[in-house]
């Protein structure tokens, strides 16, 4: 049988499906690991930020890169305190901001360790399917050896990391990643076909 | 195990669809890069993220009376490509009240709002992939995509399935309505028998009597058993 179409989440989804901003924080009390805010702004193709119609819902291991889901051989011993799903609208100027933890390298292909990432679905009116992207984290040093980083074209890697955000006087002390998510054109996100 | 192949040619819209005005400055334009599954991608959310209320998928029963319209039951079966139920997965809904207007500040039409209808709903594929919802039909809008532009009437659904990859957005519309010839959303899927699959079917065994009309909704979901004895993939 072939697969359901997909077909775009329209503008109005924010009562069905983003309704609940706890679903932005994926940490309770007691979750191993750093803690840590994911920041995103989403871009059209002119550059302008998607006022409160696009969502992004992430997907991540744990501390030590486990999976909670059957799949994953070690999934009996995740971190309980940690819900690796989370969901967002972006705001009026296309942002968003999750609260989670660094996750830990995952398992790749032919025994290689992929550097910590986290899965991103992108949906927005005027997509008609969801675009999937991931975010790595500047400066980490298990990049370089990421399979699915290498596959990137060299020049558009830069598009799927996510950058430390200075610290504003007064802040808690968490770090914040930001990544831009663009759509289309200059700069245009890399988005994987999966 | 689980596996799941990329879907055929045509039976998914494009990113780029010239009739879909929202579509021209928010598609990719760049190619998609082919990315072999690893765990990040076979692995993914399962069990919902909240408990499922008792009338969370009884869309009538939200407010204090029951909402203006015409009252339906939607009710199928969640299945992956060999015609196996997904169980315990979360369904999501969300739509229009009987004029067409949604609960969202940002919906302009000029249609009344319904006090009694908030138009959003969940539940849980049982142990052999059902679902049902209760609710009214969704009345058709005009979208200003192009000129005259109506939307048919449609419920949105969201689904998870077993994977990342199975993820699924996606619209149910109802039979015979004239407008889904005119609808670029709908139009935009290449594959006549794909968006066959997008339309309902009116099923008298799922209505009620003195109660409710019913529609028949089944969706699949990407996945599928690989043998080792198979052949090769088509």
């Amino acid at each position: 049988m072939i697969p359901s179409a997909s077909q775009t989440v329209g503008p109005f989804f924010n009562f069905g499906l983003t309704a609940n901003p706890s679903l932005g924080i994926l940490t309770r009390e007691g979750s191993q690991g750093v803690r840590i805010r994911l920041s995103f702004r989403v871009l059209d193709g002119d550059g302008r930020p998607t006022p409160g119609d696009s969502m992004i819902e992430i997907w991540q291991a744990d501390v030590q890169g486990r999976y909670a889901h059957p799949e994953d051989p070690r999934h009996a011993s995740a971190d309980p305190a940690f819900r690796g799903f989370g969901r967002l609208e972006t705001n009026q100027a296309g942002e968003c901001v999750f609260e989670s933890i660094k996750p830990g390298s995952v398992p790749g292909p032919n025994g290689k360790k992929q550097a910590p990432h986290i899965n991103l679905t992108i949906f927005a009116r005027g997509l008609q399917k969801q675009l999937v992207t991931r975010l790595y984290f500047a400066g980490d040093a298990a990049n370089a050896s990421d399979p699915v980083l290498s596959m990137v074209p060299a020049e558009r890697r830069d598009t799927l990391l996510a950058h430390p955000v200075p610290f504003e006087p007064g802040d808690c002390h968490i770090d914040t990643w930001h990544m831009d998510i663009r759509l289309q054109g200059v700069g245009e996100t890399v988005f994987f076909d999966v | 195990m689980k596996e799941y192949p990329r879907p055929r040619t045509g039976s998914q819209p494009p990113y780029l669809c010239i009739g879909y005005r929202s579509s021209l400055r928010r598609a990719p334009l760049q190619p998609l890069i082919t990315l072999p599954h690893t765990l990040s991608e076979r692995t993914g959310p399962l069990y919902g993220h909240n408990p499922i209320g008792e009338t969370d998928h009884d869309l009538t029963r939200h407010c204090p009376h029951p909402p203006q319209g015409e009252r339906i039951i939607v009710a199928g079966r969640v299945l992956d490509e060999d015609g196996r139920p997904v169980p315990h997965t979360l369904v999501e809904v969300w739509q229009a009240n009987g004029a067409g207007r949604y609960r969202h500040s940002a919906d302009n039409h000029q249609a009344p709002l319904d006090p009694n209808f908030l138009g959003a709903g969940r539940a849980m594929t049982d142990g052999g992939g059902n679902y049902r919802f209760v609710s009214i039909k969704p009345g058709a809008y005009p979208w200003r995509n192009h000129h005259n532009a109506w939307r048919p009437a449609h419920i949105h659904f969201s689904l998870f399935g077993p994977a990342f990859v199975s993820r699924l957005v996606t619209q149910m519309y109802f039979p015979n309505d004239p407008l889904l010839p005119l609808d670029p959303i709908l139009q935009s899927i290449p594959d006549e028998q794909a968006r066959a699959r997008l339309v309902s079917a009116f099923d008298l065994s799922v209505a009620e009597p003195e109660w409710a009309l019913g529609y028949r909704f089944d969706i699949v979901l990407r996945g599928r058993q690989s043998t080792p004895f198979e052949g090769p993939i088509r």
